[in-house]
């Protein structure tokens, strides 16, 4: 286990570090101290790491991950694990808004609530959250993964693509062209897995789904509104 | 009572200057679709713009410098702010922003051709990176657009710059709408999306909210590229000095204003039409900017937007900017909008010349299309080749320009070079008006 300590080192030379740590190096594990809510905490990362961070972030942390496993120990701030590639996050706290947002592969497993605009564009990416999620979330969502063990804001699935959103509790409002669907035995089977890997304590018979329409597919003024 | 009439004189019948042709065929058209003309191409108005400020060349009191002998260098560093790499330019003319997707894999070929000749950069748009573009541009930048098309952080430390698009001078609040006619397989999977539907781009990007916002995920995106890559923020030309201060303030090595002439893919022509300001009167605002902030030079000033000559790219370096983007000249140097293809023009009910719905996919020349019959007529290596001719006479009509200004460099020139035509561009540029020593705003002027 190498250990950083945020404080006395610097983000750039964290960043730097991590970086450097190639497909096959024997350093497989690392531990970040003092993160004191820093922004950008492992950021680009491309190598089959795991990185645990004693603490909660700032902004856009594990940004456009790939390969690697990042834990926070806390919560996160805004962006976490945007743009993600592939790889794992987990946050061990609640995470503030977009978390996810245009991610396109990888998973990204909240324990706590999410905010609002969690998995807005999303584009491949599995997101679970234990707890709720805000207003706005999957918004212009394509492609992916959304499940919710709690409840949903307002305007769930605006504009939504081919996301597939499964919420266990209520939710406030569905957003344009979101819809509820039916839940057949290839989404049980697929939720089952995901729970799994998310680690959740639900059963997928006690989840909805939901997702487009397909009516603002091709743009006509019936649209408008 | 007589009847006269029958041999009264008939007055010549006069066209309503308000109901134009063009507005009454507009009005027929939305009458009998219901829905409003989206199209590409840029404002078609007449607009204030570059034709109407004129260089003073040299006499007596300024000495100018001999044509084709005397050395007028026209080089550009791009990025001096914080980058480890700025990127050098040989010329200030860059290639703007177009989407793969709007354009053909060829077409995005032809520019990365074009511009590595002349010593240039291109620009990815929002799609992504193909490796078409970045196999052929020596100097690439990466688009980190709103919408996340293709976003790839692979691409992003493979990108010689990264732009920030924020707004564009088309449409400054606007999202895209590329429709589904030119969403092929390659399209399709680079964007994440169903095949044949229409996609669109977001008008505002969807991880962070303000200046503050701004700033952390430039701070993100540095951390990501090591510090090593200039990152450019572009805006539309709206509010030209705020939008410049908040840019600087957020970070940005390189500040890219786009004025309303900028040509898009597709828009709603009400848009287009009605939205933004003339690049002309953007410019010298963002200059302004620059100075309070004490950093003009030190933060580049890029700036496009109907941009196409020589006259252009110097009045706009004479006006404070550092370098110039071009798109829609870019095209036509590629073979967009050629009379060879009139008669293909005129089946689609139109004119070479005036040709705007590239966001239909059926463009003749090749150039905006995913069909490959029709882009298998350009040939990118000739298409490179016109580009690169196009930009060499640019720079040398600019050269020209400068020299008889008595300047050894394109950036040499200045504001005190330049006369306005017309009040309303002596007032958008600052520039006294031909004749006098005074513009409408000028301190002191009563104005």
């Amino acid at each position: 286990m190498q250990t950083f300590d945020l404080a006395a080192e610097g983000l750039r030379k964290l960043n730097e570090t991590l970086h450097a740590q190639a497909g096959s190096t024997n350093q497989t594990l690392w531990e970040v101290v003092n993160p004191r809510g820093s922004h950008a905490i492992a950021v680009g990362l491309d190598a089959p790491i795991e990185v645990t961070v004693k603490g909660s972030t700032g902004y856009y942390c594990a940004g456009m991950n790939k390969q690697a496993t990042v834990h926070v120990q806390g919560s996160a701030g805004p962006g976490v694990a945007e743009n993600m590639m592939s790889g794992t996050v987990v946050v061990e706290g609640d995470a503030s808004q977009y978390a996810g947002a245009t991610g396109r592969g990888g998973t990204l497993i909240i324990k706590g609530n999410a905010s609002s605009r969690c998995g807005i564009s999303m584009k491949g990416i599995d997101i679970i959250v234990h707890g709720n999620i805000g207003h706005m979330s999957a918004f212009m969502a394509q492609s992916g993964n959304l499940v919710v063990c709690g409840d949903a804001g307002e305007a769930l699935g605006d504009s939504l693509y081919e996301a597939r959103l499964f919420v266990r509790g209520s939710v406030k409002s569905l957003g344009a062209d979101c819809i509820e669907k039916e839940m057949r035995p290839e989404h049980l089977t697929l939720l089952a897995e995901l729970l799994e890997r998310g680690g959740c304590d639900a059963r997928p018979e006690e989840f909805k789904r939901y997702g487009s329409a397909r009516q603002l597919y091709t743009f006509k003024p019936d649209n408008a509104y | 009572m007589k009847d006269d009439t029958r041999h009264a004189p008939r007055t010549t019948p006069i066209q309503s200057a308000t109901f134009s042709q063009s507005i009454n065929a507009e009005i027929r058209r939305a009458a009998a679709t219901g829905i409003y003309d989206i199209r590409g191409g840029g404002a078609k108005r007449k607009l204030p713009h570059f034709d109407d400020l004129l260089f003073l060349g040299a006499s007596i009191s300024r000495y100018p410098l001999e044509g084709y002998r005397e050395r007028c260098d026209t080089s550009v560093t791009l990025g001096t702010r914080f980058a480890k790499n700025p990127i050098q330019l040989d010329i200030p003319i860059t290639i703007a922003g177009m989407s793969f997707g709007a354009l053909s894999g060829p077409a995005k070929e032809a520019l990365g051709r074009g511009a590595t000749l002349a010593g240039t950069s291109t620009t990815t748009g929002d799609g992504g990176m193909t490796p078409e573009e970045r196999g052929h541009s020596k100097r690439l930048v990466y688009q980190y657009l709103p919408s996340r098309y293709g976003m790839n952080p692979d691409d992003l430390r493979r990108a010689d710059a990264i732009e920030i698009v924020v707004g564009q001078g088309a449409k400054p609040g606007g999202g895209g709408m590329l429709l589904g006619q030119k969403i092929s397989d390659r399209v399709a999977e680079m964007r994440n999306l169903p095949k044949g539907i229409d996609q669109r781009s977001a008008c505002r990007h969807p991880d962070w909210t303000g200046p503050d916002d701004l700033e952390i995920k430039i701070l993100e995106l540095r951390e990501i590229t090591g510090w090593r890559v200039p990152i450019y923020i572009k805006v539309g030309g709206a509010r030209p000095y705020f939008d410049t201060t908040l840019a600087v303030k957020a970070g940005a090595d390189v500040v890219v204003l786009d004025g309303m002439q900028g040509g898009t893919a597709a828009t709603q022509d009400v848009f287009i039409e009605h939205v933004g300001q003339p690049i002309l009167a953007c410019i010298r605002e963002a200059v302004r900017a620059l100075q309070d902030l004490g950093m003009h030079r030190e933060v580049q000033l890029v700036v496009s937007g109907g941009i196409r000559t020589g006259a252009d790219v110097a009045k706009c370096m004479a006006l404070g900017a550092d370098a110039v983007a071009i798109g829609t000249a870019a095209l036509i140097a590629l073979g967009d909008n050629d009379p060879k293809w009139e008669a293909e023009y005129q089946k689609l009910g139109t004119t070479a010349g005036a040709y705007d719905d590239w966001q239909e996919g059926r463009d003749p020349a090749g150039i905006t299309t995913q069909d490959p019959e029709l882009m298998a007529r350009f040939d990118p290596v000739e298409g490179g080749r016109r580009l690169n001719n196009y930009l060499k006479v640019m720079t040398l009509e600019a050269q020209t320009i400068a020299r008889a200004c008595g300047k050894s460099h394109l950036h040499n020139l200045e504001p005190e070079d330049l006369c306005a035509l017309t009040m309303e561009a002596a007032a958008m540029a600052k520039i006294p008006l031909a004749g006098t020593d005074w513009y409408p705003g000028k301190p002191g002027s009563g104005y």
